[in-house]
């Protein structure tokens, strides 16, 4: 291997690295969604809050020089986007799937909208970190040069799996998603810890959208998104609204996600566009699998829309 | 007044609601009522479905504030806000339907119960400290179980628990007992009556259930219809006087006499296997034969799979295996097989399960004929058929309503299980299946459907009854079987049955 070549070893290394760069939007966008659907509420508007993170990420980081700045910049815009969605849902008799979808479109016409001058410019991007030091293989290098987000969200899911568990604040969450009359009957607010549930959804949510523009693909334009809010929405059901399992779920939706150019990369180019499908037919197998018409969602909290 | 009070001093207290008065809107749910709960006694408050009581305790938690009348705590005045401001008062109340998060663990559900839920929760310390509050208590509960996976007896024991782990000191018991078996019952309110004897607790218990007052009360409130009824010293009073206080003047359905005898096979399961919503067995391989001019009353604390049994029988659920027949033919309860045979079905909460609440009465009362002779005429309805044939049931079934194109929903849960009898009860039957069906009615409505299920007994149907009233079960079937955890465990002649037998079955011993 002298000439570096190291053969159909190119396709699993390619679908590793295409996993970890692939998930990470999926991974912020559904452990952002675990968060809101464990307090009681489905947001389908993560879509649109993604792809307007990804615009106002980029043009932060262009006009301030630091994409940090714009990381934070599309948190915040996904919080306030998460606070509509909360605030209009807290109407009497509002749909939150309803308010959802709207807002989704919302959110993808706004970031069209305001992007229009950010197709053009170049901003700076996010910093990976170099994990492929110690091999002189290009595709070892390159698939272990792994983006910063991706390790803030590996380290993020744990955490909120701990905080589910252990703190004031998952204990709240999780008591509004599962009987907000208990919640009620212990004087709390269900509507205040929605709110801030979808706003901290939000919030992640618009981080997954800064890593679409500032590291892969790495740019702005209105084809960022391809439907990856929506999908991570559906893998939180699969993971079982379990912030561990997210994590797996995303990796393995990734992995899938990267098998077409991993093969195209080797030569085999036939069915190309079959193998780009693999996530979908993954998502389909999943839910064949693991649904039945006689049995409930495990692990679904009470109080979703969809399981009442 | 001292600016900044300090709570009641330690020990019961008690509670004085004054000239109660609380109206919503046009209705006039509480009338100028007066309840006086001693300290460190045991207070009974009897009512029919919709005499106030509910709202009178509500007031004194907090969640209504009443239009007139002063609550007094501990021999002062205190104006309560919200429940927060009962609860640092040391009032707790028990309510009906549980409070507790089905998906946590029971301590975690005493945990968040607090006040002071720490930011971080330090579990080995938390567990730790519960392990010694339950030491300290009458009963015990399994801390590390998902409340889901406890008996709802253990959960109601949860509940009461967790009112003491607060260290309330007043309690509100809003027909707790509605879900034990009656040994359960008894422990349970035993252990509070001690506590209450030792003056560590003053409660005040919401019931219709005269054994309960009669045995642990010291002092009752009756209310009627808002008003205050009758109040006094329970030893000075039989439970007659206090059901007829209750009532009123109003004149119930006079239940026909028990005749004739049952006759031949009529439903018949066999070795009939069904799963809940999770995929976990519900009914085990259960067997049983109703026979015409039979009531057979299943009896068992509820979620031990009557649910699913009746759901199936209703066609509301497949079942796995095992076999359904009436009158010796399969019956997959179908539209068809349903009325062949004459079936009729008075489900648990009627207006889910039996009713569109949207639709009108008369609509919902044409379901089971709306597609033949003389409602239909080929592709066409005829409105007007509807209409005239809801209007005789109506007044024939005393159904409370405005009109008969009103919306179900809108009718009182009395009337509209007054127009599912009226449905399925109006013409011939030969197999009625009625699950909990006078739960949270009012004594007329209840006096009204015993007598319609006797009566339909009597012309020959085969009843199958299913019931978590003991009561009720006793004095309407011929046989009574128990079920627990999806089987049946006992079976015995109603007249035969030893009711300490039944409870022992009823909790799995």
């Amino acid at each position: 291997m002298a000439d570096g070549s190291i053969g159909l070893w190119t396709v699993p290394l390619a679908v590793l690295g295409g996993a970890i760069r692939v998930s990470t939007p999926f991974l912020f966008v559904s452990l952002g969604e675990c968060i809101t659907e464990r307090a009681g509420r489905i947001n389908l508007g993560l879509e649109g809050t993604l792809v307007v993170g990804a615009m106002s990420a980029y043009g932060i980081s262009y006009l301030t020089g630091s994409p940090w700045l714009g990381v934070l910049a599309a948190g915040i815009t996904g919080a306030l986007l998460g606070a509509l969605h909360a605030g209009i849902c807290s109407l009497p008799r509002v749909n939150d799937v309803a308010v959802g979808i709207a807002l989704m479109l919302f959110g993808t016409g706004l970031a069209f909208y305001l992007g229009k001058p950010l197709i053009e410019p170049t901003a700076p991007r996010l910093p990976a970190i170099d994990f492929g030091w110690w091999s002189d293989i290009p595709q070892v290098r390159a698939a272990l040069r792994i983006n910063v987000l991706f390790l803030i969200g590996v380290v993020l899911a744990p955490i909120l799996y701990w905080a589910f568990r252990t703190t004031r604040w998952g204990l709240l969450i999780r008591t509004a998603g599962e009987s907000s009359d208990a919640a009620r009957a212990m004087g709390h607010s269900v509507l205040l810890i929605r709110l801030r549930a979808t706003m901290a959804g939000g919030f992640l949510a618009g981080i997954g959208g800064s890593f679409l523009s500032l590291f892969y693909p790495g740019s702005w334009n209105e084809g960022l998104s391809s439907g990856q809010g929506i999908t991570a929405v559906a893998l939180v059901i699969f993971a079982r609204w379990d912030p561990l399992l997210c994590l797996w779920a995303s990796l393995a939706f990734g992995g899938a996600a990267a098998l077409g150019p991993a093969l195209q990369s080797v030569g085999i180019t036939s069915g190309y566009h079959l193998f780009n499908a693999a996530p979908y037919i993954l998502t389909l197998a999943i839910m064949i699998i693991t649904c039945s018409p006689k049995r409930t969602l495990t692990g679904a909290p009470a109080e979703l829309s969809i399981t009442r | 007044m001292i600016i900044g009070e300090t709570p009641p001093p330690s020990g019961a207290f008690g509670v004085d609601a004054v000239a109660m008065t609380m109206r919503f809107g046009d209705f006039l749910a509480l009338d100028n009522v007066e309840l006086k709960v001693r300290p460190g006694s045991f207070h009974a408050l009897l009512g029919e479905n919709g005499a106030g009581k509910s709202t009178l305790v509500k007031c004194i938690m907090g969640y209504y504030h009443a239009t007139e009348g002063d609550i007094i705590v501990g021999g002062r005045e205190q104006a309560i806000a919200n429940p927060k401001n009962a609860h640092a008062l040391g009032l707790g109340m028990v309510y009906q339907h549980f409070t507790l998060v089905p998906a946590m663990t029971v301590a975690e559900n005493l945990v968040l119960a607090r006040d002071d839920v720490p930011a971080v929760v330090n579990w080995p310390k938390e567990m730790k400290e519960l392990e010694a509050f339950l030491g300290r208590m009458p009963f015990r509960v399994p801390l590390g179980a998902k409340v889901s996976d406890i008996s709802a007896g253990e959960r109601q024991k949860c509940e009461i628990l967790k009112q003491l782990y607060l260290k309330r000191r007043f309690l509100i018991l809003d027909e707790p007992t509605s879900v034990l078996t009656p040994a359960e019952a008894d422990e349970v309110l035993g252990m509070l009556r001690e506590m209450v004897v030792r003056g560590e607790l003053t409660i005040l218990m919401i019931t219709h259930k005269f054994r309960e007052v009669m045995a642990f009360a010291d002092d009752v409130t009756i209310l009627r219809r808002g008003k205050l009824a009758g109040a006094g010293k329970v030893s000075e009073l039989t439970p007659d006087a206090m059901a007829r206080t209750m009532i009123g003047a109003e004149e119930l359905t006079v239940q026909p006499p028990r005749t004739g005898k049952p006759g031949q096979a009529r439903l018949e399961l066999q070795k009939l296997r069904a799963l809940d919503d999770t995929g976990a067995v519900a009914v085990h391989d259960v067997s049983l034969t109703v026979r015409a001019g039979e009531i057979v009353g299943i009896a068992g604390v509820s979620g031990n799979g009557q649910r699913q049994l009746v759901e199936v029988l209703a066609g509301q659920r497949e079942a796995e295996s095992g076999e359904i027949r009436v009158a010796g033919d399969p019956y997959r309860a179908s539209r068809e097989e349903m009325r062949r045979h004459k079936m009729s079905l008075l489900p648990e909460e009627p207006l889910k399960n039996a009713c569109v609440g949207g639709m009108s009465v008369a609509d919902n009362i044409a379901f089971r004929d709306f597609d033949r002779a003389p409602f239909a005429r080929g592709w066409w309805l005829n409105p007007r058929a509807f209409r005239d044939d809801a209007r005789t049931r109506i007044a024939r079934y005393k159904i409370k309503t405005r009109t008969p194109d009103t919306p179900i929903s809108a009718l009182s849960g009395g009337n509209v299980q007054r127009a599912v009898l009226a449905r399925e009860l109006g013409g011939d039957v030969e197999v009625l299946i009625a699950a909990n069906p006078c739960f949270g009615l009012d004594f007329a409505a209840v006096a009204q459907i015993h007598a319609e299920i006797m009566a339909a007994r009597n012309r020959g149907a085969a009843v199958l009854l299913v019931s978590e009233d003991l009561d009720e079960l006793l004095e309407l079937s011929d046989r009574l079987v128990v079920m627990f955890h999806g089987e049946f465990v006992y079976e015995a002649r109603t007249s035969e049955a030893d009711l300490t037998v039944v409870g022992r079955h009823m909790a799995g011993h």
